[in-house]
């Protein structure tokens, strides 16, 4: 990722800020949440040691929170054949260092995710007569079905829709930046090589390409 | 002993260098290397990549996945510290925060400077680029031309370590014979936007970055570096021979312990220390060039950051490399009752035609780099190939509606995943969770284009920084006010920008995310973004027109040069630092003349 990406993610999260403040279709982000406690690491943290969540701020996530998001993550990202769920690879600890985080950006994510993890429980309760994480995986499927894609969603569903959308980029961000998510994905560089030899010739011919795309002078 | 502190230093040197990066440490390095005893001054703390580089470091093992913060604006592991847009206790005031007429100023508080986190990307100025007022009317030319700065820029492509070809494109000019590194295997995407911008006649050639694709020629370069100084030749000999050649992991950006890129403190530093000619004092925040009863300057004062105490460094010569805005500042607060307006400041041109470069992106996704094998693409971190400017013939004609040119930096492969890398990606997959969701990330991994476009700004009246009448940063020293105007060549440069990328990305069978900003002024970034701020203390032909001779030497005061950016007549599409290293290469052969000469 170059540092330019890391600015556009930047922006896009800011644009995404102005809905937090309001309350609407069912979210209610209203709730004026009081500073979080921590700080932040500065501008010359030391960059070679290894953090864990909680090393830098104290995370606040309450239990039930903290079980109502591990449900929800490991319904975006459950454990298959290949690769452990959500959870199990450290994302509710990740979510919890993200909301808990003294920044501007990560505040605003804390009160929408707050908000929106409440939602979900209330949801289960309004449909189903329990929370969220007591429903089965059917009932949990039909409310998450309705907020799951924010182009499609019904009026009623749009803060929950954006809610979800941000809930799943974070929940996969945090599960592919993982030893268990790199494997996932393949991911086989951040290991030294005596020389670098590109693309292998079977893959170019498959995609219709020579070696010699680039324009030599 | 090298670093020394305000208590140790020396009584008198030869030349003071504010400033540690590509400027200040090209600058020391000749001077040094060449015989001068130099004192640099860094405002920002010692910093040693060789212990403190995360490499190799995964997102997981740092706060928030590496996300970047208000504290470090490019990410957890970029090789920035303190610094960023903003610094705190060291403010500056924006006239407007309006997105059109905004400019923010990067700094880095670091030994180094931006050298240590900067993209690495070396091209060179051409021809054209000397003589841009010549050719179209607009803006300035420079006071010498390319073939005046050729044989530095060769320089320094053999002692950085840059790679590249030789492809003989329009006013993109090859380097001598044993100047560039091979350049690496382009990655696929690479190859494919090859292809897909070879259908809409765009060129794409081999990136140009300060990389070591293989180990310098520590045979041949020292005696073309530095003829008839044996001493200088077997120092420089033996720090190539310590520089490692690229790993093919690990970000540049982070910096690089094994010293593979460029970064001052990695190329030029160490060298110049080890001629036992250099001595750095870093926590320095120079503020004033004094002067003598002749009116040349006596020396630099500076804050000594670790204890706050106004400080003072003598020399016959002063080498502002502060970084171009910097280095105006400590110009225009050197004031005097000889100099009112500031030190070299009769022109009244100080702070005036403050450039950046124009930035403009899109991204687009690829339905051929879906789903397939792994891949190691870490590769040199980023451009293996690139676009220079080509359509020069139309522009000219008046066909394109705006004066000057860009190139295109592209974004591909299968990176190291992090927070962002299947982000936002509900427009694919219809907003798709669980086992479907996994699938889809595997399937759209790697599949990700970006297109950056880097263009020329034509220098205007419009902006231009000034000292502000109130406001003092935290050392008490007063700050820079500024000022900002796109004009219409920029923004219709930012859209068309957006029309070429659009229509490379369909040439590859792709789809472009989001959307394509026909309005040019919604195109652009703002200004100081993309971090190539240049002008400020223009090179020029007269006293009357501009701050610096062709050598960077000031008119009004004949021992105070300025080596950074702040000379820049025009902002060429190219990255500037190479330029900047050429220039002050050879403005420091020139101050050692002069000095020979007892001229200094």
């Amino acid at each position: 990722m170059d540092r330019r990406t890391t600015i556009k993610w930047m922006l896009a999260v800011s644009a995404s800020m102005p809905l937090l403040h309001q309350r609407a279709a069912g979210i209610d982000a209203s709730t004026a949440l009081p500073p979080v406690p921590g700080q932040g690491y500065g501008t010359d943290p030391d960059l070679t040691r290894i953090y864990h969540p909680g090393d830098l701020w104290p995370l606040l996530l309450t239990p039930v929170q903290r079980r109502t998001a591990g449900a929800l993550c490991d319904l975006i990202i459950p454990a298959d054949s290949a690769s452990p769920s959500a959870s199990a690879a450290g994302v509710v600890d990740f979510l919890a260092e993200w909301v808990s985080a003294p920044y501007p950006h990560q505040q605003a994510d804390r009160a929408l995710i707050l908000a929106g993890l409440n939602w979900m429980d209330s949801e289960g309760v309004r449909r189903f007569g329990k929370d969220f994480t007591a429903l089965e995986e059917a009932e949990q499927h039909l409310i998450c079905d309705d907020i799951c894609c924010e182009q499609t969603a019904q009026p009623a569903f749009t803060e929950a829709a954006k809610f979800f959308a941000r809930y799943r980029d974070l929940t996969a961000g945090g599960y592919y930046s993982t030893a268990a998510g790199r494997k996932d994905l393949q991911y086989i560089g951040n290991v030294p090589l005596k020389s670098f030899e590109g693309p292998p010739l079977e893959l170019l011919q498959k995609l219709g390409l020579s070696p010699d795309e680039v324009q030599r002078g | 002993m090298p670093f020394v502190t305000s208590a140790t230093l020396n009584k008198r040197y030869d030349v003071i260098v504010v400033g540690s990066g590509a400027a200040g440490g090209q600058s020391a390095y000749t001077l040094s290397m060449e015989g001068a005893r130099v004192l640099m001054l860094e405002a920002g703390r010692k910093y040693v990549p060789e212990n403190e580089t995360p490499m190799f470091q995964t997102p997981e093992e740092g706060p928030l996945r590496g996300a970047a913060t208000p504290d470090k604006r490019f990410g957890f592991y970029d090789a920035t510290i303190n610094g960023g847009w903003e610094v705190p206790g060291e403010p500056y005031v924006q006239t407007t925060h309006a997105a059109a007429g905004r400019f923010d100023w990067w700094r880095a508080r670091m030994l180094g400077g931006r050298t240590n986190h900067w993209g690495r990307i070396s091209l060179r100025n051409g021809p054209y680029d000397f003589r841009a007022h010549t050719r179209d009317g607009l803006g300035f030319d420079w006071p010498l031309s390319y073939t005046d700065l050729a044989p530095y820029y060769d320089k320094v492509e053999m002692l950085v370590g840059v790679y590249g070809n030789n492809d003989g494109l329009e006013n993109t000019p090859d380097s001598a014979p044993g100047c560039l590194l091979p350049p690496p295997k382009p990655i696929l995407s690479d190859l494919l936007i090859a292809q897909g911008a070879r259908r809409v006649g765009v060129p794409v050639i081999a990136g140009h970055r300060a990389v070591l694709t293989q180990k310098l020629d520590f045979n041949t370069s020292p005696a073309r570096l530095h003829p008839g100084n044996p001493t200088a030749q077997k120092i420089i000999a033996a720090d190539m021979q310590a520089r490692a050649a690229c790993i093919w992991a690990t970000p540049c950006a982070r910096g690089c312990s094994i010293r593979a890129n460029y970064q001052s403190t990695t190329v030029h530093l160490p060298p110049a220390l080890a001629s036992g000619n250099l001595d750095i004092v870093t926590d320095a925040m120079a503020h004033e060039i004094t002067l003598d009863r002749r009116g040349l300057a006596s020396g630099v004062s500076f804050i000594d950051k670790t204890s706050g105490k106004e400080c003072h460094a003598s020399a016959r010569v002063v080498v502002l490399a502060a970084s171009s805005c910097e280095s105006v500042r400590i110009l225009l607060n050197s004031k005097t009752a000889r100099f009112p307006q500031g030190l070299a400041n009769s022109s009244g041109r100080v702070g005036r035609y403050l450039m950046d470069t124009v930035g403009s992106s899109l991204g687009g996704q690829i339905p051929l780099l879906e789903s397939l094998p792994p891949l190691n693409e870490d590769g040199a971190s980023e451009s293996h190939v690139y676009t220079p400017w080509w359509l020069y013939q139309e522009q000219l004609a008046g066909k394109l509606g705006f004066a000057r040119g860009y190139h295109i930096e592209f974004g591909g492969g299968k990176r190291m995943p992090g927070l962002d890398t299947l982000a936002g990606i509900e427009w694919l997959t219809g907003g798709s969770y669980g086992k479907k969701f996994k699938e889809d990330a595997r399937r759209y991994y790697g599949s990700f284009v970006s297109f950056d476009g880097r263009g020329e700004m034509i220098p205007n009246e419009g902006s231009f920084c000034e000292i502000d009448p109130q406001l003092k940063d935290k050392w008490g020293i007063p700050v820079l006010r500024f000022h900002w105007k796109w004009s219409e060549h920029e923004t219709r440069q930012a859209a068309h920008m957006q029309k070429t990328f659009k229509e490379i990305i369909e040439a590859m069978g792709g789809r472009v995310n989001g959307a394509v900003q026909t309005d040019g002024a919604q195109a652009i970034q703002a200004g100081g973004s993309i971090i190539h701020e240049v002008g400020g203390a223009l090179m020029g032909r007269n006293a009357h027109s501009s701050v610096t001779n062709r050598w960077g030497q000031t008119w009004d005061v004949k021992n105070v040069f300025l080596a950074d950016g702040a000379v820049f007549p025009s902002n060429a599409d190219k990255n500037p630092t190479l330029t900047i290293m050429a220039l002050a290469w050879r403005a420091a052969d020139h101050i050692l003349d002069l000095m020979r000469r007892k001229d200094l």
